[in-house]
């Protein structure tokens, strides 16, 4: 790995993370290429959120460092690291609930605008953003629902905007915890097509808990237990290798 | 020299008012996360309970004075806690509101009451004659103030630490919804800490009397000291509350003998200082 | 039903000067500086989603500065105002990064306690601020040659200043970025993750909301022509609070209706009793207590349930 112009979607190295005595994240390295499809599974407890909350920033490591297309983003806040290009669902849904869905989506596209900055014009001032939002809440299915307010829709559906919420910037890493979380089995057949249909241009990396049904969207697997990386590489060898038996049926 | 040691001293006994002030209510913040704005106003109900008390019986004793301050106030809080601060569990922001409505109406009770102006409080009699220490002269009083904080951290100390009910507040205040779970009656709990954190500061106004008197305003004085005291210090911790305490009790007294017109502004200091580069506080837990 | 809620507004602002007599011109007049001070404070607790309770800090320093540059040190009231706009924004600025640094309670602890710090300091600088005398005998600006000395003429440049007021802060709530400040109120994490800074968007609404605080203190100073402590404390904090909250924080126009039932209930009651300061506590405990989204919303929903409880 000493090419110099090749360079990793994101790049953890030696990661770690302790909450006074307890050690969260232990020398975690992952090195993940651009629109590659990476599942991170493990029990509960292992650290797969606060792995995530560190790349995205809302959590500070202890030490390491992270990447992003070459880029060092370890010291950076939440929102400069949107600005290179990451992007995150959560495991708990943090919509706009008395806001319209055109108005959520319209939200995650203006983050990113200079816009945003804009004391004086409103939001509908800039068509150009309203179009690029229906077209994105068309991509998901539920452009019919546009000026609908996020309280009026199902559980399912309000998955569906969080995804065209972190879609709508054209992320280059797309972190996605927990997506098929709490879904019934129509709405989990809906967001994972969708999830497939996700272009090359962004790299997806995932949190399951539920192995089964998100193994056919990986291309590569990385099983963490405690903290640390047990198993790490393309998702059949990981599947077969023992120690991620041991994790999930052994003590 | 002479100079020194006396606003030494004093220092000393201001921090020690402090904290008699500022541990309920770092105590009552810890637990319930409720800042509470009523805390001024106990204990100026402590200092004019003190001068009416003393003054009506010549021979009344301080600390029987405080004690009973202090279980009147306790009360005072209790039923407050009880009839108002329950209501709005869901409601952190309205809880705030209340104390400082409740402020406004003990504050303007006892200006109507009392009237406008200061009442002093006289010093016990046999604490009166100055004490010698090491060549210098002392007002006996205001080391008994020391004693008096001294004693008071020292009682909650083994409280807090020392007893199941200790266990049981530091349980509420580690993690609410897990001490509720395993059995711990967090709302009793609720209520016995604010009248605990209102005791105390009714019984540090009765004991603070002497030094303060009881004046109109005591209480919008003695509020932004505390909550200095408990920026500075760390919320919910008893020892930074104790150091704070001194700290601006030092800061306070020296700014105003040196300073006197920008006393205000020294006090501002530290504050912003902390602020700034250790937002929690001096002893606090990071991301309370 | 807007269109004759809006008549209404615009003749019970338009008609008092032609009929009604001096007093209630004069109580309209601080009624809309009233108005302003709680307007500009909602644009931090109901925009913002930051409660403070040391916003008459601007409204104090904003006065003091016209006051004291004007009396003592021989400045003609331009630039007098200006000075003190841009005093009161400074101090706005330096206090917004002391206080932004902690959120929900903490920052109002802040607040409190740096409003506080200046309460005292403009009792104890007495050689500056001359302490609990206050400083008397301030006169009026005179715009373009025109006397403001009159109830009258006062309340007209009231009006306009106001109405400038909430038209340029309706401007702002409803921008692109007063988006972005709803959106950092609500979901603050999220907001960062979409790329918005939550910090500084904050911290430009403390600014801003600053600055308008210490309009309303010209606005305060110039009508009183007298400047007093008092308008820097807790109370004074408290009772534009208590206008945001008793009017409704969710609307624009809200707390302005608030800060005028205030106003008029502090007159009343001061006429006849000198219990103010309790009244205002018990105000604060039934508002919290029976009607936490405002005195609209709290009336029709008792009127609803008397209805229904008839039935």
């Amino acid at each position: 790995m000493t090419a110099s112009t090749f360079s990793y979607a994101l790049e953890v190295v030696n990661l770690k993370k302790a909450f006074g005595g307890l050690a969260v994240t232990q020398n975690v390295s992952l090195s993940i290429r651009p629109g590659e499809r990476r599942l991170i599974i493990g029990p509960n407890g292992a650290g797969k959120t606060t792995l995530f909350n560190q790349i995205s920033g809302d959590l500070r490591p202890n030490s390491g460092s992270i990447r992003l297309f070459g880029s060092d983003i370890t010291h950076l806040p939440p929102y400069k690291r949107a600005h290179f290009g990451l992007s995150r669902t959560y495991q708990i849904i943090t919509l706009f609930t008395g806001d319209t869905l055109e108005h959520n989506v319209t939200l995650g596209l203006l983050g990113l605008r200079r816009a945003r900055w804009q004391m004086w014009r409103p939001l509908s001032f800039y068509g150009n953003m309203t179009t690029e939002a229906r077209r994105t809440l068309d991509a998901v299915g539920l452009l019919q629902l546009a000026t609908h307010p996020i309280s009026d829709i199902a559980y399912g559906e309000r998955r569906r905007v969080e995804l065209a919420m972190a879609l709508a910037q054209q992320p280059r890493v797309l972190l996605l915890d927990e997506p098929l979380a709490g879904l019934s089995n129509t709405e989990r057949a809906t967001v994972k097509s969708l999830i497939a249909s996700i272009p090359r241009q962004t790299t997806v990396i995932m949190i399951e808990h539920d192995m089964d049904t998100a193994l056919d969207l990986a291309e590569t697997v990385t099983l963490l237990n405690y903290g640390r990386v047990i198993v790490d590489g393309e998702r059949d060898a990981v599947i077969a290798d023992e120690r991620t038996r041991e994790v999930y049926l052994g003590t | 020299m002479q100079f020194w040691i006396i606003q030494g001293l004093n220092s000393l006994s201001l921090g020690g008012l402090l904290f008699l002030l500022s541990s309920g209510f770092s105590l009552i913040f810890g637990l319930m996360r409720l800042a509470n704005l009523t805390h001024g106003a106990f204990f100026m109900l402590g200092t004019y309970f003190a001068a009416t008390a003393m003054r009506t019986y010549d021979d009344l004793n301080i600390w029987v004075t405080a004690l009973g301050a202090g279980i009147a106030v306790a009360a005072v809080g209790g039923l407050f806690e009880r009839l108002v601060l329950t209501r709005l569990k869901a409601n952190p922001l309205g809880q705030v509101l209340v104390t400082l409505g409740m402020s406004f109406i003990i504050s303007d009770a006892c200006l109507m009451f009392w009237g406008g102006d200061s009442i002093p409080v006289p010093t016990p009699p046999n604490l009166q004659s100055p004490t010698r220490v090491f060549g210098f002269v002392f007002p006996t009083y205001r080391l008994v103030l020391v004693g008096c904080a001294i004693a008071t951290a020292t009682l909650l100390y083994f409280l807090i630490e020392r007893t199941r009910l200790g266990a049981m507040i530091r349980a509420g205040v580690d993690d609410r919804q897990m001490a509720r779970a395993v059995g711990i009656p967090v709302s009793n709990l609720f209520t016995l800490v604010f009248c605990l954190g209102a005791g105390i500061a009714g019984a540090g106004g009765v004991l603070g009397g002497p030094i303060l008197s009881a004046y109109p305003g005591l209480d919008a004085d003695m509020l932004p000291l505390a909550l200095i005291v408990v920026i500075l210090g760390g919320i919910g911790s008893l020892l930074g509350a104790f150091i704070g305490s001194f700290i601006i009790g030092i800061i306070y007294t020296f700014g105003t003998a040196l300073f006197p017109e920008l006393a205000y502004i020294i006090l501002f200091l530290p504050m912003i200082f902390v602020i700034a580069f250790r937002p929690q506080g001096l002893f606090g837990r990071v991301g309370t | 039903m807007k269109w004759i809620g809006a008549a209404l507004l615009a003749g019970s602002l338009l008609l008092p000067p032609l009929f009604a007599g001096d007093f209630y011109i004069n109580l309209a007049s601080q009624i809309l500086i009233a108005a302003i001070f709680a307007l500009s404070l909602n644009l931090l607790v109901g925009f913002g989603g930051m409660t403070s309770l040391g916003h008459a800090s601007y409204l104090g320093v904003g006065a003091y500065i016209s006051a004291l540059l004007t009396s003592r040190y021989g400045f003609g009231h331009g630039a007098a105002a200006l000075l003190s706009i841009a005093g009161t924004t400074a101090m706005a600025a330096f206090f917004g990064v002391i206080a932004l640094r902690a959120s929900g309670l903490g920052f109002l602890m802040i607040t409190l306690a740096l409003s506080q710090v200046l309460w005292g300091l403009a009792y104890r600088m007495s050689n500056v601020t001359n302490g609990d005398n206050g400083v008397a005998g301030l006169t009026r600006p005179a715009p373009f040659g025109i006397s403001l000395d009159s109830p009258i003429s006062f309340y007209w440049f009231a009006l306009i200043v106001a109405t400038f007021a909430l038209v340029m802060m309706a401007i702002f709530v409803s921008s692109a970025f007063g988006s972005s400040l709803k959106g950092v109120r609500d979901q603050p994490r999220r907001m960062a993750a979409l790329g918005f800074n939550p910090w500084l968007i904050r911290w430009i609404t403390f600014v801003y909301a600053g600055f308008w605080g210490g309009v309303a203190g010209l606005l305060y100073v110039y009508y009183h022509k007298y400047i007093h402590p008092t308008s820097l404390s807790t109370t004074s904090s408290a009772e534009a609070l208590l206008g945001v909250i008793a009017g409704g924080s969710g609307t624009l126009g809200g707390p302005a209706v608030g800060a005028a039932l205030v106003l008029l209930l502090k007159n009343y009651v001061s006429a006849y009793l000198e219990r103010w300061n309790m009244l205002l506590g018990l105000v604060f405990l039934f508002i919290v207590l029976v009607m936490p989204t405002g005195i609209v919303p709290g009336v029709s929903r008792l009127t609803t349930r008397l209805r229904g409880g008839v039935r």
